[in-house]
């Protein structure tokens, strides 16, 4: 375990992070944006791991990673539901073209 | 050899995610975000991690994207039409891409300046080999209690508004 040198987590993790980035500017879809979101997160959760890897006794790296991932199921939750409103009202997933919020 | 195999699934993430960002079709960047939820849990388990990576898998790719690639397909829509009619739109959303890419590149030579100019000292030693579910269990159970039992009620409340959300789809009906 301690062939690793944390630096490499963190270059990884910092990848992964401007990817999800990225993703979630470029993507002309509310799913996409979705996607790009989950990827930031796994991200944050990489270098939350790699840091508590040097907190053997009380894990607080890990703990917080965890509690990370119970929200991020609870946020997509309630997206997927507010996108599936947001389509059935306006019959598209474009974030260009929903801009009101009465019809 | 961790370092090869850090390198092989590093490497795999990364690809994963630069599929979605170049992928047209949203159904492949789903099935591709498996793949780095995957290569995820594997650097998880590098990192002494061995809970945490077993439950990345189970609710990443057991529930959030299966329940992703139900939103994907609920909301296919046919872009094209055999009605003659129709205009034919040229859409060439390249600001979009453009602002995207400059603000992920900028972020990420931010990021590598910071992290390489850094040097951390770490006090406490290194993680041994053994597993950290008891270690998670009993920490759950006694410091970080009320961050759980905070996490319970925030699951329900996210249960009851997506249930209520997602139900009456059709008003008028």
């Amino acid at each position: 375990m301690t062939a690793i040198p944390i630096q490499y987590y963190l270059l990884v993790a910092a990848a992964l992070f401007c990817i999800g980035l990225a993703i979630s500017i470029t993507k002309r879809h509310f799913i996409g944006m979705l996607l790009g979101i989950e990827l930031m997160l796994n991200a944050v959760n990489i270098n939350l791991v790699a840091f508590g890897r040097h907190d053997p006794e009380r894990l607080s790296g890990q703990l917080f990673a965890l509690f990370v991932i119970v929200v991020a199921a609870a946020e997509v939750t309630v997206a997927l539901a507010i996108i599936l409103r947001v389509y059935g009202r306006f019959k598209t997933v474009d974030p260009d073209k929903v801009n009101e919020l009465k019809q | 050899m961790e370092l090869i195999i850090f390198y092989i699934f590093s490497a795999l993430t990364l690809a994963a995610g630069l599929f979605i960002l170049l992928s047209k079709n949203l159904i492949y960047g789903a099935f591709a975000l498996f793949l780095a939820f995957l290569g995820v849990a594997a650097l998880y388990v590098l990192a002494g991690a061995d809970f945490l990576a077993v439950s990345q898998i189970m609710i990443y790719v057991g529930g959030i994207l299966v329940l992703l690639i139900f939103g994907i397909m609920l909301t296919q829509k046919k872009d094209k039409s055999d009605d003659s009619t129709r205009h034919n739109r040229v859409e060439v959303p390249v600001t979009r891409k453009v602002w995207g890419f400059v603000a992920g590149a900028g972020l990420f030579g931010l990021l590598v300046k910071v992290i390489l100019s850094s040097d951390f000292q770490m006090s406490g030693e290194e993680m041994s080999t053994k597993s950290t579910i008891r270690t998670i269990g009993v920490e759950l159970m006694t410091s970080h209690l009320l961050p759980f039992e905070i996490a319970a009620i925030l699951l329900l409340v996210a249960l009851v508004g997506a249930a209520y959300l997602a139900l009456n789809r059709n008003p008028t009906a």
